[in-house]
């Protein structure tokens, strides 16, 4: 596995592509190697592109509310696919309006994601919170 | 400008016929073409000396400053493509084999299966392309693959275009196998990345090197001025010339396979489209061996439908399961036009044309989002493409070629499929791409000028 690959891309059918810039951006900056499929992206199209990658996590953003459903069966797929044991990261809007954020990271912590991030987070932290996970310092 | 040349004489061994073609270069004209049973068994240079006999007593004898060749004698360039992922490096590879003119058996994915390695055995291929991994990414599969090939008892040469920090101990296990591997970049050196180019000239260079001997074209080769290439690539340097005039589609229907190739870009024609998954070439070519009008008839009828084929000739099921009956036992056998027989091979060369290109063409998706709908392409977008060319025996020797090649076309019922809309259909009447595809090699200006006149009218540029 290359530790420091990173697949990111924007599920299902949104497309609000600006965070997914600066979201690549950053982890270029901060050493990743970013494969980054862009918005509209399928789970089919993370994992594909993780396992030719050997990728060591996978990305998600999720802005328009649909995050829930999108999300949905992506880490029993990663396992199918036999990339089973790879870091599952979510941000963005994940489910719509203004839920309770510490539902909506048991929602998704339960689906199996590793973490799971708040728009309003900060980035610097949320990078080296995801290094120290892969083992990169 | 003209050629210093006088006369070139093209070849074209196939696999029952050996076809010559001689080529006037001052005047950019076609002087005469001829035909001559042949087989590899008995001495392609028996069916070369007999076509040539007749091309002489029709033109005389010349005294020819080039000789080229093509060949798909032996059942071709027989390769078989191995990638990790369907549609990235399996993907890739294939159309990185397909471009070399190779005649693609089969495409795996992911580890070899026993049976899988028992299928490769037994098909007994002349070359495999190894792929798999981006560059920096998956190193097992590419690996592990390398040594289920290498056991496999039967000598082919292996180009690697995988993962290039593991290509080297791949073409390492593959030698200790006793295998020829000649190591390469990547086919998908970045995600969604194609680089065909490279892998595209080792298949050459090891056809050069290693299949012509294998196929007993070693004395046919000493002949000729440059190296035989195999017969699907001159097609394909043909297109890719002719791509000067406008962006092209082409099918060439065979026995055993059907061809498409593109020439366009193909990117989304309407801005609003969002491109999905692999960009392809603008240079492409697919080849289906599940589709033909002889030896494939079998396959090619399950997939369209006998009812369909009864349909499309207006023949009764019945007949059509009898004609595919005769068919069988004489591959070589012909129809008077007009016949029922000549109707059920429109109607199946028309098949492999529709369905070939559906396979070939990109395709259009549309997703329901809360902004409404938003289409989303994968493959490419042939839709505006200027021209469609025929060839192919069963297109060119039958009575209605436009009407076999209109099959390309778009379609409401395919409505999601981005097939050529409104081409100019052209048909290869006098058989000529293969040649002129050989004599691109030599002088492209001239082998363009001779395309124009021989297939082109005015109005079609
Ligand atoms: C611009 C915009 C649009 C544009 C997008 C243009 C484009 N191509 O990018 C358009 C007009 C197309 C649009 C459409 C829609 N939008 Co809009 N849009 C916005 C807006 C105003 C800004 C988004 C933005 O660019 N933010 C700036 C970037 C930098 O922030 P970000 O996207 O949040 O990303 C950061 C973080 O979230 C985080 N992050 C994200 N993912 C991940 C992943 C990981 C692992 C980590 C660590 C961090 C992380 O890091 C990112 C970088 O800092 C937001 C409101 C807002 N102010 O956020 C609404 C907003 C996102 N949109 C919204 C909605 C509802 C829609 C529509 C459904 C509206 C509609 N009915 O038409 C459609 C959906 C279209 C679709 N199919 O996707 C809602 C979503 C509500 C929800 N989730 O509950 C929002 C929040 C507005 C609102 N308050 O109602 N939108």
């Amino acid at each position: 596995m290359q530790a420091s690959t990173v697949v990111l891309g924007v599920i299902g059918a949104d497309v609000h592509a600006v965070g997914n810039k600066i979201l690549d951006f950053a982890f270029t900056n901060a050493g990743f190697t970013v494969i980054n499929l862009g918005v509209m992206v399928s789970q089919e199209e993370f994992i594909e592109a993780a396992i030719e990658s050997d990728a060591a996590a996978i990305l998600v953003s999720s802005l328009y509310g649909h995050g829930d459903i999108d999300c949905r069966g992506l880490r029993e797929k990663c396992q199918e696919a036999g990339i089973g044991d790879i870091r599952l990261y979510v941000g963005g809007n994940l489910v719509v309006g203004k839920s309770d954020f510490v539902q909506v990271e048991k929602t998704f912590k339960n689906m199996g994601f590793d973490r799971v991030y708040p728009p309003s987070a900060d980035l610097n932290e949320e990078i080296a919170e995801i290094k120290s996970d892969l083992g990169i310092d | 400008m003209t050629s210093d040349m006088r006369y070139i004489l093209c070849a074209d061994f196939g696999s029952t016929y050996t076809k010559l073609t001689a080529i006037d270069m001052q005047a950019l004209k076609i002087l005469g073409t001829s035909a001559a049973y042949t087989t590899v068994q008995t001495n392609i240079l028996d069916g070369y000396a007999d076509a040539l006999a007749l091309l002489e007593k029709d033109i005389g004898t010349l005294d020819y400053d080039k000789r080229l060749a093509a060949s798909s004698a032996a059942g071709g360039l027989k390769m078989i493509a191995v990638g990790l992922v369907p549609r990235l490096t399996s993907n890739a590879a294939k159309l990185a084999a397909s471009s070399a003119g190779a005649k693609l058996i089969a495409t795996y994915s992911y580890d070899l299966s026993d049976a899988e390695v028992e299928e490769i055995f037994n098909h007994r291929p002349d070359m495999i392309l190894l792929s798999g991994g981006i560059d920096g990414g998956n190193k097992e599969v590419i690996l592990n693959n390398a040594e289920k090939i290498a056991r496999i008892e039967y000598n082919f040469p292996v180009v690697v275009a995988g993962n290039k920090a593991v290509a080297g101990e791949a073409g390492r296990m593959l030698e200790s196998g006793g295998k020829e591997a000649v190591i390469t970049e990547n086919v998908m050196p970045e995600l969604n990345k194609l680089n065909v180019e490279p892998a595209k000239a080792a298949i050459r260079e090891l056809f050069i090197r290693r299949i012509i001997d294998a196929k007993g074209l070693a004395e046919a080769n000493a002949m000729m001025s440059l190296e035989i290439i195999p017969t699907p690539l001159a097609v394909f340097n043909a297109c890719e010339a002719l791509s000067e005039f406008g962006t092209l589609t082409a099918v060439d229907v065979g026995g055993a396979t059907t061809d498409v190739y593109s020439m366009a870009d193909g990117l989304p024609e309407n801005a609003a489209v969002i491109e999905k998954g692999l960009r392809e070439p603008f240079a492409k070519r697919s080849i289906e061996g599940d589709l033909g009008v002889r030896y494939s008839m079998e396959s090619l009828i399950k997939e369209a439908g006998i009812d369909r084929i009864a349909i499309e000739s207006g023949a009764s099921p019945e007949a059509v399961t009898a004609h595919c009956k005769i068919c069988t036992q004489d591959t070589s056998a012909v129809f008077p036009s007009g016949s029922t027989a000549a109707k059920i091979d429109n109607a199946l060369a028309g098949e492999c044309v529709r369905i070939s290109m559906n396979r070939h063409a990109g395709r259009l998706e549309t997703v329901y989002t809360n902004m409404g709908e938003v289409q989303l392409q994968t493959g490419k977008d042939l839709t505006k493409t200027k021209y469609l060319f025929g060839t192919g025996g069963s297109v060119i020797n039958s009575s209605a070629p436009e009407t076999i090649m209109a099959k390309a076309l778009y379609s409401q019922v395919d409505y999601d499929i981005l097939k050529p809309e409104n081409p100019k259909i052209i048909i290869d009447k006098n058989n000529i791409l293969t040649a002129m595809g050989l004599l691109t090699r030599v002088d492209k200006q001239s082998a363009l000028s001779m395309m124009k006149k021989e297939l082109m009218s005015e109005e079609d540029m």
